[in-house]
């Protein structure tokens, strides 16, 4: 017993910031982005936080799913950009959506969605939970560096959310935790202790590029690969590779060295951005919306980022 | 052998001749990004069975084929 996915929902802010006006803020250009990391706009929140973009994302999917919050027996947050630490935003989604079941958040950066759905199967595999409430929520542009142009210009603002039940359509899995401070870091505020000898790091997100390529390349093929010889699958059999959306080029050239055409990624970053946690998610909502996933159709989720952590994972819709 | 093979890799990204490419041509002057150097060593490191660490020292060509070399030798 696992579960299946019975409803979707995503949520971005409403205030949208084109290359051009990022053009205006530092040194990069529509053509430089466009090419080199695929984003064309993403949303940027001026009055929302990351627990508002979680909340009408999670609102979204009930209504989607046609379950009512009081049904709901557990709650999970992913987020590395959430406002507070305590209470989680998990908690704070619970209390606003009038549910009353647990809820907590789990921190595994951009893979953290793939996270969150295996430990919901523990849950259904114990028997403990009926259904389940998923949300990838992300304000990166609080954690992002606004005068650093190789960051700045790839992230983006927004919430993904699923309701899952009873079912059996989380077919396989695979996690990767390799523990590395030198690919990407995001440090926090390390607080005003008098006694603490340590200097303070900026509070924003460390990315080197190259080696974050070079790992998500890896990481993708390596999932795609192993999942596939798992369950005796061919990619014929599935119906789209849903990727993390980090920068298009680690898309394209992931699919060009899979051998695979491109058109069997799902790709929205040139709309949004990359929004780490909530980028899976917010896919699945749009191809649930558009109707591009029938019932029965396989889907490959890959997820890879800070940690570093890869995971990926077949589901049934 | 190497340089044949890495300017055949090279000229697939860059979108230019193999044969326009030495051990003195500069990846900057190509003009290919970062990103387009991760690939090629990615590439390289299929084809050579080798590991390269990417770091500023990779300027030229030539850079790039004493890393490979180096690391052929002591495998």
């Amino acid at each position: 017993m696992n579960f299946n996915i019975i409803g979707t929902g995503m949520y971005v802010p409403e205030n949208i910031i084109t290359n051009d006006d990022l053009a205006k803020i530092v040194d990069t250009s529509d053509e430089w982005i466009t090419q080199r990391v695929g984003v064309r706009q993403r949303h940027i929140c001026v009055n929302e936080t990351a627990e508002d973009l979680a909340f009408h994302a999670a609102e979204r999917a009930l209504n989607n799913s046609g379950i009512s919050p009081d049904e709901l027996d557990l709650i999970l947050v992913a987020t590395v950009s959430g406002e507070t630490v305590s209470p989680s935003v998990a908690c704070m989604v619970q209390k606003r959506l009038g549910a009353t079941c647990m809820a907590f958040d789990i921190n595994a950066a951009c893979s953290a969605f793939i996270f969150l759905l295996e430990t919901a199967a523990g849950f259904f595999a114990r028997g403990t939970i009926k259904k389940a409430l998923i949300i990838g929520t992300e304000r990166m542009s609080r954690i992002i560096d606004w005068t650093d142009r190789s960051t700045c210009v790839i992230m983006g603002d927004g919430a993904g959310a699923v309701v899952l039940e009873e079912g059996s359509g989380y077919l396989s899995s695979t996690f990767t935790v390799k523990g590395d401070d030198t690919v990407i870091k995001i440090p926090q505020f390390i607080g005003n202790s008098p006694f603490f000898k340590l200097e303070q790091e900026k509070p924003y997100l460390l990315m080197n590029g190259q080696e974050t390529f070079k790992f998500a390349v890896n990481a993708i093929c390596g999932d795609v690969e192993k999942l596939l010889e798992q369950n005796k699958l061919t990619l014929a059999d599935i119906k789209y590779i849903v990727p993390h959306q980090a920068n298009k080029r680690i898309i394209d050239f992931a699919s060009k060295r899979l051998g695979v055409e491109e058109d069997k990624f799902f790709v929205n970053i040139d709309r949004y951005g990359n929004t780490s946690s909530a980028s899976i998610p917010i896919a699945l909502d749009e191809m649930n919306r558009e109707g591009l996933i029938k019932s029965g159709d396989l889907l490959l989720l890959s997820a890879f980022g800070g940690g570093l952590a890869n995971a990926s994972c077949i589901i049934k819709w | 052998m190497i340089l044949e093979k890495i300017a055949e890799l090279l000229a697939e990204t860059a979108g230019c001749e193999a044969s326009d490419i030495t051990p003195d041509t500069k990846f900057s002057d190509l003009g290919i990004d970062s990103l387009d150097i991760v690939e090629l060593i990615m590439n390289i490191e299929d084809e050579f069975k080798v590991e390269v660490e990417m770091d500023q020292s990779l300027v030229t060509v030539s850079d790039l084929i004493a890393k490979i070399e180096e690391q052929v030798k002591n495998a």
